[in-house]
Order: structure tokens, then C-alpha cells, then sequence
């Protein structure tokens, strides 16, 4: 999170306003939405000030007694515009949350796109599951951008200048109190608001975040806590943490709290003002009396409309550190880019690692130095090595997941570089360590690559993966909800249904990274044979990356990946490294 | 009159913040207590991360509720009751109307509100869904991408977003309605009053100034019952947050402290046996244990092996008191442990889990968990005991450096040699110990072996074995089995021990 900040910092204001731009240009044409609510909103603020400065002159008149008819016009004017004042706030309501879910949609598939050429290998030193889980809630954030934070002062704005103008064609001095007013509460309300809540985010940030970490510890780490007899120490230290943070937060309320009694007291001091401005002339006889109360009203009415003005600043803060986050990941370059005029791979020939180098970074230290390696359809290769010895860097380059900064790759003589990544990775199928289990059912999970596939092809995949039993067992079988919110699935099986699909897919290559690495002994060795043995059966050229070492024995070939090169290995079958 | 309704805005909103941050304490203090003290075995189910965030957020989340909610409803009984007491004597009729219109309100927010509450949560839960939908997919981004998904999952978030939309806005058509109904309410009230006071001012029968001051009142008196409706919406979003902190504070506890505990025993010297234990966990029918019996006599060393799943890990919380079975007994020396404070038998055991938590402190601090008082040469003996001391000699400030959240990260390796470490600190009796498997290459799994065998020396042991490696190298192999136990002799040990070798020479 701080990473990601970090980038932006220095330029301050500038990033965040055009992060917020280019956030509002990636929503699409919104144009006409965005005006008809601002249209309807307006309308209900006019609609309310106009009630209250009508029953004022109605009341002002009628204290007069004129003869009741007089009076008709105002009656029925007061009632249209409380009727009226209802239905565009309802108008008005369905309107801009249309619009929030419209925002919604075009900014989820936008960042989402984005962010596909950056995973994997794009967002190198920074913590995965905390950005990635950071982005989403940054993207959900950014509904509020017409909602909150760009409506309400748009309103405000049409609201103060008709406010003004009406003020102005009764009694023209009346006019620039209002103005002046109105514009002081645009101008504070906000900015008191907004400085209240940073300075209280500012100061309560180390205190929350020194109860986050105590209170993931104690979620995370309990049972060793209570093993180890220190869970009073914790409960401690959460309590003080905790006492900390609400202290803070009683101190920052007093001052939210001033911001929000702010814009009351300037509304009555406003009709002060304004009164103030009128009453001479009554008194002089030049402005009729019955309006001194319309005009009070009038402007103690009109402050509705830049009353939300506070609210707004805030969630304009927050859309734009959320803009700004974003912008920070997509601006990253990607790890791999087509080229202008990709080149078709040959429907045959073998898959050629060649001197191939790979380094994280541009002076750093190779990872892959030289590594040589020929896959050939039919013909089953095992890849084992210590961890941190490039294993599953070689498989990503094989995808294209990465370049090789040296040497090349090769399927049918055509550099992966000169072919697209899309036709890459059609040929040369990947099941990678984490291959990620989707909250959906298990016959999509396997069959993410073939959602055509019968049920049979599904259940038969599954069943060399391992796990024919398993998946008969289940009570609504392949149509079981797995991932996030379903069954639970140990990790040994998650390996195996991702497994599965891979075995499902229809690639001339297929690389299996750490398959087993879940498994115990016994499964690992027989998925291991299996795997090996697919080569045989379908053509297909099967690689697969291992630290176990339990049945090697099937494959054609087992090489050993150390200190970036192929350090040695056997052909043939049978014999013991 | 508008500095004092400045003061007064700001004194409920002072006023709400402070007591929202004062429930907000006491809630996540019940939630701490929960779970280090009633259900200390942890959580079952993946999703442990966002409860921490819960906890931090979601409880933030009440404030809504508490600082606005729940003051506009006193706000929503107050005001129209002072209002009124000050209407009633300067025009009885007006206030005639406004004692008919009120109640109406509240009757209609009832009615309407139920609908509304509803749709709320109905919004929700989708929205939770849709951004669960994103995260997964977002997490699942590089598998997306080597099956060529990618384009095809950017489609479906459009296609279920604008599904979200549909959905969503037909309900809220029907939500805002109440809103709608509400002002209608309002405005016909405040109508009704100005159409009285005008023709009492016409007749004469009151003044200007009273006239005007009733039409003020008038909108004031319904404005707080609007607003309530309002906030109604927003901090519906608050409570259904913390409903999963309320969600996890229901379960039961899962270890009872006993009223009068008896003093411990000592498995140093006493037998410690799980007697016809069963154990299910609630929600889920099947049992996890159905029936143990298992006997650790002092200074022998007892492997576990099993399927994963098998409940081997719930079998070793019964041991270390995280949890009571549901039947049968866990004992030491004939002392049944539930009998025994939790505390006082947790003292003599040490742990080590699968996959231990590094604490955020020091590497010193964090070998000193268990045993808070070790010197220096004690922590560098145990660290040395675990085959740690290299690990730490490779750190920037050795000791002193810091892991865990904010700190540097250890590999697994690394972080459950520590752990190892911290067991010998601690110097307990009985040790139980969950083995690493997934992601130790080999030269790194046999210098952690090293180590589980030392520390089980002279101790009574039972360890959780995923590799033959370690099975082998205990007195007694046991298996579990769909939750019941089977012992291991001669024949069926000897297999493992074959199996052992057979790895062991290749």
C-alpha cells in the first residue's frame, strides 16, 4: 500500500487531479447522464427554496388580509412546488445511482484490462494479495465519483447562482450578502471538513494501524498465543491499542464535529445578513414588506444546496487517492508486448529453450544463465532442483509470461518472441505453482479452457488428476461450488483439479509447475506417472517441475535445474539420478 | 437562534462520535477475548484475513450507526415533542395538524422502512458478491491468462456488473419510493399548517410574528423523521459489516476453564491418554474424531500419519487444549483435563504448528514467546538446538532483526526453525509438532528433522508426519483414518521404515 503511494507522493496536488481526470475520461460518455442528474437535483433545491420563500411572502401577505382570492396563485404555487420538490428528488435519487452502477461497470472492465498484461511478473516488489485485494476496493471507490463527489458541487454551483439571481430581481442589495455568503460556506464548509477529517486520518493512521497488526495476529496466530500462555499479553495490548485509537477518534470527532455545526450557523447568520441588507429598505418604503420575509427564507433555504458540500470534498479526497493508486499500478510497463505483425507458429516441431537468460532486473544477478532445453511432442521431460533455482521463471518464459533476455525460445523454428502471446500460450499450456481455484463450480474450474467439454471429458480428466472418486462422491458432483465460497478443498486437491484442467486442455505442450508439492509421498508419485505418461498416450510434450522426487522414473528425461543452468541429468528411464 | 442550532449540531455529532467510539472498544475487546480465550483453536475456514479487517473496519463501520443513526432517532422523538410544546400555545390549531400529520410519518416509515431494509441489505449482499467476483478473478488473473480467458473474463464483469445494475435499480425504484412518500408527508403537513395559519392571519386571530414562527417550526418538526429514514440507509451498510464480527462472537466456546481447577499433572512422568474421543465441528455433521484411543507414555515418541483431512490436526488441538472433545476424555495420569485450568496444562507443552506465525518484534522476541523469561545465551542455545543459528547469523541485526508484519520475511524454512526454537526454549514436557511438508527442498527438510528429533529427545512427543523420513524415526506410528485410529505394528511399521530407506537412498 505505502509502496504504492510512495510513487506518486512528490508531484502531490497535480497527480491527484490528473489521476482524476483520467479517471472520469475512462468512464466513458457519461455526459448526459451526468447532466440530467445535476438538472434534477438542482431542480429539487430550486423547488425547495421556492416552497419556503412563497409560504414566507403567502404568510407576510396574508398577514395583511387581503381578500382570500389574492392569495389563490401562491397557494396552489406552494403546493406544486412541494409536490414537485418530492418527485426530483426521487427523479433525481434513481438517476445518479443509475448513473454510480453505469461508473461502476466501465471502471471495473477498464482497470481489469489494464491490469491483465501486468500478472504475472508486472508488479515485482510489491505483495500480491495485498494490491490486488487494495485494487479492488479501489475500483468499488471510485463509483462515488459522480455520486458524491462531483454531483453535489455542481448542484451547489447552479444552486448559488440562481439563489443569487433570485435575490437579486426582488432586491438587488439582498443580492451580495447572499452571494458572499454562499460562497464563504462553498468555500469552508468543505475545507473544514476535508482538513478535520485529514488531520484526524493523519494522526489516527500509526494508532490503526498498530491494532491491525495486533488484532491479524490474534486472528492468525490464537492458537499459538494460547499454547504459549501469552494471550492476556495480547488481549493487553489490543485493549491499549484500542484505547489509543478511540481517544484519538473522541479528539478528531470534536473537530468533525465543529465542521458539521459550521454550515448551520452560517445558513442563520446568512438570513441575518441578509435581513440586515433589506430591512432599510422596507423601512424607506422603496421594497414591498411581504418579501423581507421571502427573501429570509429564500436564503436560509438555499443553503441545502451547498450543505453537502463537506461530505463531497471527502469523498472527492477519497476518489482521488484511490485514482491515484490505480494510476500507479496501471503505469507500469509490461513484462512481455506483441509485436506489430505477429509472426504464426508452424502447426508441428519441437519446443527449443536455447542459451536462455533471464534476470529480474537490469543489473541484477541471472537467474536463468544459459539454460538449454528440447521438448518434442509425445516425449515426457521432469525438471527438478533446489528451491530459488529458477524453475518456475524457465516455465513462465516458456508461456511468455516473460522475455529472455538472452538466447532464445523456439516452437517449430519460430521465436515465441515474433509469434502473439495469445497463440503462445494455445500451443504451450501452463498449470502454474498457484494456479487459483475460482469461486464457481468444479466442472468450470476444470474446464476453464474448454467450457464446451462433456461431462465425461471433465469427470475423466479428473479421474487421472486423481480425484475420480473424490468428485463422484460429491453430492451435487461436478456441479459442486468450489473456491472462496464453496466446498472446502484441501490443497492437495486444488493441485489436482488444476491438474485436471490442464490435462483437459487441448495444448501441444503442456507444463505442470510443482503439481505435487500438496501431495503426500504415494499421490505424488502416482499423479507424477500419470502426468509422464500422458505424453505417451496423447502426443502431447509434458514437462514437468518438481522438487519431490517420487516418480521420475516414468518420464523420458529428468534434468536438474542448478545455480540457472542444466546441471546434469539422465535419458531414458529407470536409472536413479 | 442559529449559533445555538450550530451548537446543538454540534453537540450530537460530538456526542454520538464519542459513544461510538466507546461501543466500538468494547466490541472488538469481546472479539479479542473470543478469540484467544473461548475458541482459542482458530478459525475454521479460509477467510481469516478479513475478519482482521473486520475488525478494524467493520467495527469503524458501526459509527454510522451509532453516531448517526441511533441520535436521529432520539432526535426523530425529541424535537417534534418540543416543537410542539412550542406550537401549542401560539396556535393551538396548527398544532392540532401537526399532532394528526406526526404520527403518520412514523407509521408509513414502518411500513415502507420494512421494504427499504430489505432492499438495503438485498444491495449489499450483491455488491459483496460483485467485488468478491472482481477479487477472485483478479486473483485468479495469471491462470485467466494461460488459458487465454483473459478477454473473455473482461466481458463477463460487464455482463455481471450491468446485471448488478438491473437488479439493483429495480429494487431501489421501490426503496426511494419510501423517501418519496415521506417528503409528500412532510410537504402535505407543512400545507395543511400554512393554509391554517393563513386564514387565522386573514381573520386576525394571530400576529404576524407568530404566524411566521409556526411556519419555521412547521418543516423543522418533520425534518428529524425524514433524516431518520435517510440514515436508516446508511447505516444499514454499517451493521451488516459487523454482522460477521457478531457471526464469529456467537459460536460457542470450544474450551470451558473449570470453576475449581485441580493443580496439573505432569506428563513428564505420567501417562497422557485420549480415552474413546469423538469430535465434530459445529455446522458441519460428520465427526472429526469418532471414538480415539490413544496412550503417549512418558519419554516415547508417537507419529500421526493419515490422509490430510483425516482430523489429525483437531487431534492434536484436544492435546493441547484449544478445544474439549465432545465425548470421552483427554487425560494425564488419570486426572481428567477438562478439570484442569487451560492455562496451567498449556504450561507444560510446547508446539510447533505447520505453519507458524512470526510475531512482529524481534527474532528474539519471537524464540522468547513461550518463555518470556530466557536470557540471551538461553535464546542462542535454543536457536542453536533448532538448527536456527545459521538463519539468524544471516540476518542484517541478527537478534535484533525484526519479522513479521513490518518486517522481513522469512521463507517457511526459516520461520518454522524459529518456531522450532521457540519450542526448546519453552522446555516442556510434552511436545506436539505438526511437520512442514509443502516447499522444503530436500537438504532443508533433513536439517529441520535433525532438529524435531533432538527436541523430542527426553521428552514424551507426538508428532503430526507427512514424510515416511520422520515416521521412521519414531518409537510408535500410528494412522488415522476417516477419525478413527489404527496402530501401526511390526508388519505395517516396517513398511514405513522400508519406505523411509528407500527414499533416504535415492
Amino acid at each position: 500500500m505505502s509502496a504504492l503511494t510512495g510513487d506518486n507522493a512528490p508531484d502531490g496536488g497535480e497527480g491527484r487531479a490528473g489521476a482524476l481526470r483520467r479517471a472520469v475520461a475512462a468512464t466513458g460518455d457519461r455526459r448526459p447522464r451526468v447532466a440530467l442528474s445535476v438538472l434534477l437535483g438542482t431542480g429539487a433545491i430550486v423547488a425547495a427554496v421556492a416552497l419556503l420563500a412563497l409560504s414566507g411572502w403567502l404568510i407576510s401577505r396574508a398577514a395583511e388580509r387581503p381578500p382570500i382570492l389574492t392569495l389563490g396563485v401562491a397557494i396552489v404555487g406552494v403546493r406544486f412546488f412541494g409536490i414537485a420538490r418530492a418527485l426530483l428528488r426521487y427523479l433525481e435519487r434513481l438517476v445518479s445511482h443509475d448513473l454510480a452502477f453505469r461508473t461502476l461497470a466501465d471502471l471495473r472492465v477498464r482497470w481489469f484490462r489494464a491490469l491483465v498484461p501486468l500478472v504475472p511478473g508486472g508488479l515485482p516488489g510489491l505483495r500480491r494479495g495485498e494490491v490486488l485485494s487494495r485494487f479492488v476496493a479501489d475500483v468499488d471507490r471510485l463509483q462515488d465519483l459522480y455520486l458524491r463527489a462531483l454531483g453535489p458541487p455542481l448542484v451547489a454551483l447552479a444552486t448559488i447562482v440562481l439563489a443569487t439571481a433570485a435575490a437579486a430581481i426582488i432586491h438587488l442589495p439582498a443580492a451580495l450578502p447572499l452571494l458572499v455568503m454562499l460562497l464563504a460556506a462553498a468555500v469552508l464548509v468543505p475545507l473544514a471538513t476535508r482538513s478535520a477529517a485529514r488531520a484526524a486520518g493523519r494522526r489516527q493512521a500509526p494508532a490503526r494501524a498498530a491494532l491491525t497488526i495486533d488484532l491479524v495476529e490474534i486472528v492468525a496466530g490464537a492458537p499459538e498465543l494460547a499454547v504459549a500462555g501469552r494471550e492476556g499479553d495480547w488481549i493487553a495490548r489490543a485493549d491499549g491499542h484500542g484505547a489509543d485509537l478511540a481517544r484519538l477518534q473522541v479528539r478528531d470527532a470534536l473537530a468533525g464535529a465543529v465542521a458539521a455545526g459550521l454550515g448551520t450557523f452560517l445558513a442563520g447568520a446568512t438570513a441575518a445578513a441578509v435581513a440586515w441588507a433589506t430591512i432599510p429598505a422596507v423601512h424607506a418604503g422603496t421594497l414591498d414588506g411581504t418579501l423581507l420575509a421571502t427573501l429570509v427564507l429564500l436564503a436560509m433555504a438555499s443553503f441545502e444546496g451547498v450543505q453537502p458540500l463537506g461530505a463531497a470534498a471527502q469523498s472527492l479526497d477519497a476518489c482521488a487517492d484511490a485514482a491515484e493508486r490505480l494510476e500507479a499500478i496501471a503505469d507500469r510497463p509490461a513484462p512481455v508486448v506483441d509485436r506489430v505483425d505477429p509472426v504464426p507458429l508452424p502447426p508441428g516441431g519441437a519446443l527449443r529453450v536455447e542459451g536462455l537468460r533471464v534476470r529480474f532486473t537490469p543489473a541484477g544477478p541471472w537467474v536463468l544463465d544459459g539454460v538449454d532445453l528440447r521438448l518434442e511432442p509425445g516425449r515426457s521431460v521432469a525438471l527438478v532442483g533446489p528451491s530459488g533455482a529458477g524453475k518456475t521463471t524457465l516455465a513462465e518464459a516458456l508461456v511468455r509470461f516473460r522475455d529472455p533476455d538472452g538466447g532464445r525460445i523456439a516452437l517449430g523454428g519460430v521465436d515465441l518472441r515474433d509469434a502473439a502471446q495469445e497463440e503462445v500460450r494455445a500451443a504451450v499450456r501452463l498449470d502454474g505453482q498457484d494456479s487459483h481455484l475460482f469461486a464457481t463450480t468444479l466442472r468450470a474450474n476444470v474446464g476453464l479452457a474448454r467450457p464446451e467439454a462433456e461431462p465425461e471429458a471433465i469427470s475423466a480428466a479428473l479421474g487421472r488428476a486423481g480425484l475420480g472418486a473424490w468428485a463422484a462422491g460429491l453430492p451435487d458432483g461436478l456441479e459442486t461450488e468450489v473456491g472462496e465460497l464453496g466446498a472446502r478443498v484441501s490443497g492437495g486437491q486444488r493441485q489436482r483439479i488444476a491438474a485436471a484442467r490442464l490435462l483437459l486442455a487441448d495444448g501441444r505442450f503442456l507444463i505442470f509447475d510443482e503439481p505435487a508439492a500438496h501431495l503426500d509421498a504415494a499421490g505424488a508419485g502416482a499423479l507424477l506417472r500419470e502426468l509422464a505418461g500422458t505424453a505417451r498416450r496423447t502426443g502431447q510434450g509434458v514437462l514437468v517441475i518438481s522438487h519431490v522426487r517420487h516418480g521420475l522414473d516414468a518420464f523420458d528425461e529428468v534434468l536438474v535445474l542448478e545455480g540457472g543452468r542444466i546441471a546434469g541429468g539422465r535419458p531414458g528411464a529407470g536409472r536413479p539420478i | 437562534m442559529s449559533l445555538g442550532r450550530g451548537l446543538v449540531a454540534f453537540g450530537f455529532e460530538a456526542a454520538g462520535r464519542v459513544g461510538a467510539a466507546r461501543v466500538m472498544g468494547e466490541l472488538r475487546g469481546r472479539l479479542v477475548r473470543h478469540l484467544l480465550v473461548a475458541r482459542p483453536g482458530g478459525l475454521a475456514g479460509e477467510r481469516r484475513g478479513e475478519l482482521a479487517a473486520a475488525a478494524v473496519q467493520g467495527v469503524d463501520a458501526l459509527e454510522s450507526y451509532f453516531a448517526r443513526y441511533l441520535p436521529q432517532a432520539v432526535l426523530a422523538v425529541l424535537v417534534p415533542a418540543a416543537i410542539l410544546a412550542w406550537v401549542v400555545p401560539i396556535d393551538w390549531p396548527a398544532a392540532a395538524i401537526l399532532l394528526v400529520t406526526v404520527p403518520l410519518i412514523p407509521i408509513f416509515m414502518v411500513l415502507i422502512g420494512r421494504l427499504a431494509e430489505r432492499s438495503t441489505r438485498a444491495r449489499w449482499e450483491s455488491l459483496a458478491r460483485l467485488s468478491a467476483h472482481l477479487l477472485d478473478v483478479v486473483e485468479g488473473l495469471a491462470t485467466l491468462r494461460a488459458f487465454g480467458r483473459a478477454e473473455r473474463q473482461a466481458e463477463t464483469i460487464a455482463d455481471a456488473s450491468d446485471a448488478y445494475r438491473r437488479e439493483t435499480m429495480a429494487t431501489l425504484r421501490v426503496a426511494f419510493l419510501s423517501s418519496l412518500v415521506l417528503e409528500l408527508l412532510a410537504m402535505l403537513g407543512v400545507a395543511l399548517v400554512a393554509a391554517t395559519i393563513g386564514v387565522q392571519l386573514i381573520d386576525g386571530a394571530i400576529g404576524l410574528e407568530a404566524g411566521l414562527t409556526v411556519l419555521i417550526l412547521a418543516p423543522e418538526l418533520y425534518l428529524p423523521l425524514r433524516n431518520l429514514g435517510a440514515q436508516f440507509h446508511a447505516s444499514a451498510d454499517g451493521l451488516a459489516a459487523a454482522e460477521r464480527i457478531f457471526a464469529v462472537l456467537d459460536e460457542p466456546a470450544t474450551v470451558r476453564a473449570p470453576a475449581r481447577p485441580v493443580p496439573a499433572p505432569d506428563p513428564a512422568d505420567a501417562v497422557v491418554r485420549l480415552e474413546d474421543v469423538s469430535f465434530a465441528h459445529p455446522g458441519r455433521g460428520e465427526a472429526v474424531l469418532d471414538g480415539v484411543a490413544l496412550a503417549l507414555r512418558p519419554g516415547e515418541t508417537v507419529a500421526l500419519v493419515g490422509p490430510s483431512g483425516a482430523g489429525k490436526t483437531t487431534l492434536a488441538a484436544l492435546l493441547l487444549r484449544l478445544a474439549d472433545p465432545e465425548r470421552g476424555r483427554v487425560s494425564c495420569g488419570g486426572v481428567d483435563l477438562a478439570a484442569v485450568d487451560p492455562a496451567a496444562w498449556r504450561r507444560r507443552v510446547a508446539w510447533v504448528p505447520q505453519r507458524p506465525t512470526l510475531f512482529a518484534g524481534t527474532v528474539a522476541e519471537n524464540v522468547r514467546l513461550a518463555a518470556p523469561g530466557a536470557s540471551d545465551a538461553a535464546v542462542e542455545a535454543a536457536l542453536r538446538a533448532a538448527e536456527a543459528w545459521d538463519v539468524v547469523a544471516e540476518l542484517p541485526d541478527g537478534l535484533a532483526t525484526r519479522v513479521g508484519d513490518g518486517g522481513r520475511r522469512l521463507s517457511a524454512g526459516q520461520a518454522q526453525r524459529v518456531a522450532l526454537a521457540r519450542a526448546f526454549a519453552r522446555d516442556a514436557p510434552l511436545v506436539v509438532l505438526d511437520e512442514p511438508t509443502a516447499n522444503l527442498d530436500p537438504g532443508t527438510a533433513e536439517v529441520v528433522e535433525t532438529a524435531i528429533a533432538r527436541l523430542a529427545r527426553g521428552r514424551t512427543a507426538l508428532w503430526i508426519a507427512h514424510r515416511p523420513a520422520l515416521a521412521a524415526r519414531a518409537d510408535r506410528v500410528v494412522t488415522l483414518e476417516h477419525g478413527r485410529l489404527r496402530e501401526i505394528h511390526g508388519g505395517a511399521h516396517g513398511r514405513v521404515r522400508a519406505d523411509a530407506r528407500e527414499e533416504a537412498e535415492r
